[in-house]
């Protein structure tokens, strides 16, 4: 232990990449540098490691976008509304505790917090991630199944849809303002899409911890287009009757509840084709995003021109 | 003045010209280090269309400033200014057709039909090819100095065009379309109001015309 301390001292590097065991973990590089910045006080270097993380048979085997893409090209309006602001404006965004507020119809409302992540299984899951806007990624995230937490959260029979809001802090987030949508951010799942074995609650991605992809945790749908599966999670609320969702406030005529990735229902731009990054041609784009064979039974019976 | 020498000298327009080309090589200098993001089709869509827009208000900043400023040598920079403002909205558009739709026509005549951003963008392009058409002196010479006037007054709807199809693309943050609007808005409030004072002042000779004159 004293060596470790001696060790740390000398390379700049913190305690909190220890393991379990208190053996140091060699950071990488941007780890190194994301710790420099939060000048180590941020809580999610305190848990966070390298470790191989379970893989997962839901992973496609497509090649995932390279980091620096991942990592440079979001919308996260919270931090501006140009798609290179996140990397830029979230560099010293710190959420210092993580804590998710499991309310409404629900055994016990709680607050879900770090000593439950620690103990989260966590698995690598390689997924397509469509934007409404016409481009794709392929990204490795590092979460677990939203159907785990649920299950924690123990929600009670009148639990028909989940209704999400984003953690906003006015502060840390000034460009937010200018975004043209309120804040914090609502999103919703009817009940069965959220227990789909497909929704990922992530916590990062490419073995780091999530930082401008939505930070501390975001949902992960990959049947729906990006703008559904919500960032930087902060409260959880079980209900009855479907839960307004920011963007279909803000544009009725244009977003609806559902938006699975769809080729065929067009109302904002053609969604046929769309450019995977890195790729110069289009590819044609896949009913629920490829992943019918798993989700296309949760709509039944439901007429997915009418339902958006 | 000064100022005036500057613009009449003899490097001026040369130098005007590299300045206004600047976009575009270092837009091409940026592809050619692959230094254009993680969409790089989408970045030359948008760079190319932002240089059209400012362009084209700068282009109708010519006129105001000349009088503003007392610098009537501005007007020797006002043809490639707006030819510029041209030949930006056609790499746009090239943009679009080539690299984004890659000549799919049936795709591309969809769009224009169907996306209003896209009809609106088309048509603000669609307006200035006429005034670069006729933009030689020749050209002012066959169809006259009034006619040609009028038909030039097609940058007016081609800036408003090009300001509406800008704030129809925008998903929710309008800063910056609101912006150009703004400009445009004051450019052609210059414009009326320069015509009303004009035409205030015609009504007033034909009033003093009408008076009995004292013999």
């Amino acid at each position: 232990m004293d060596q470790s301390h001696a060790a740390q001292k000398k390379s700049g590097t913190s305690v909190f990449f220890g393991d379990a065991q208190g053996r140091l973990l060699e950071p990488s590089p941007f780890f190194r540098e994301r710790a420099r910045r939060a000048r180590f006080r941020d809580w999610r270097f305190l848990w966070w490691d390298k470790t191989e993380r379970v893989k997962s048979p839901f992973s496609t085997t497509e090649k995932p976008t390279p980091f620096q893409d991942v990592t440079s090209y979001n919308n996260f309006y919270e931090f501006g509304t140009a798609k290179s602001d996140p990397a830029h404006n979230a560099k010293r965004f710190r959420s210092d505790r993580w804590a998710v507020s499991i309310e409404g119809a629900v055994a016990k409302p709680r607050v879900l917090d770090l000593d439950l992540l620690k103990t989260a299984p966590l698995e690598e899951r390689i997924y397509r991630h469509q934007c409404v806007e016409g481009w794709s990624i392929v990204v490795p995230w590092i979460g677990f199944p939203r159907s785990a937490l649920i299950n924690l959260a123990n929600p009670t029979s009148s639990a028909k849809y989940v209704a999400f809001q984003s953690l906003y802090d006015a502060k840390q987030m000034p460009d937010a303002r200018d975004a043209g949508i309120p804040f914090p951010y609502l999103e919703g799942l009817r009940m069965a899409e959220a227990l789909h074995p497909l929704a990922l609650l992530c916590f990062g991605l490419y073995g780091e911890v999530l930082n401008q992809n939505g930070a501390p945790t975001r949902l992960v749908t990959p049947w729906k287009y990006g703008f559904k599966s919500i960032k930087s999670i902060a409260r959880m609320r079980f209900v009855e009757k479907q839960p307004p969702t920011t963007w279909s406030l803000a544009v009725p005529s244009v977003y609806g509840f559902y938006w699975n990735v769809n080729p065929e229902v067009d109302p904002l731009r053609s969604q046929a084709t769309e450019r995977r990054l890195g790729d110069f041609f289009k590819r044609k784009t896949l009913k629920f995003n490829g992943y019918a064979e798993q989700v296309a039974t949760l709509y039944d019976g439901m007429d997915l021109r009418e339902n958006v | 003045m000064t100022l005036n020498r500057i613009i009449s000298s003899r490097g001026a327009k040369p130098s005007m010209f590299l300045i206004c080309l600047l976009p575009a090589l270092v837009l091409g200098w940026r592809a050619w280090s692959q230094d254009l993001g993680a969409n790089p089709i989408e970045y030359i869509t948008h760079s190319t269309g932002d240089w059209t827009l400012r362009l084209l208000l700068i282009t109708l900043t010519v006129t105001p400033m000349r009088s503003v400023l007392q610098l009537p040598q501005l007007i020797r920079f006002r043809r490639m200014l707006g030819l510029f403002a041209f030949f930006y909205g056609c790499l746009h558009f090239l943009t679009y057709v080539w690299l984004d739709k890659f000549f799919d026509t049936k795709d591309i005549l969809r769009d224009i039909g169907k996306r209003p951003f896209v009809t609106i963008g088309f048509a603000s392009l669609m307006l200035m090819a006429p005034l670069a058409v006729t933009s030689t002196a020749s050209w002012i010479r066959r169809l006259g100095g009034r006619r040609w006037q009028l038909l030039h007054r097609l940058i007016y709807f081609s800036g408003l065009a090009g300001v509406i199809h800008y704030h129809w693309l925008v998903k929710s943050d309008i800063r910056l379309p609101a912006l150009y609007g703004t400009l445009l808005f004051l450019l052609l409030a210059y414009r009326l109001f320069v015509f009303a004072a004009k035409w205030r002042e015609r009504h007033r000779r034909r009033v003093s015309e009408l008076q009995p004159q004292p013999t």
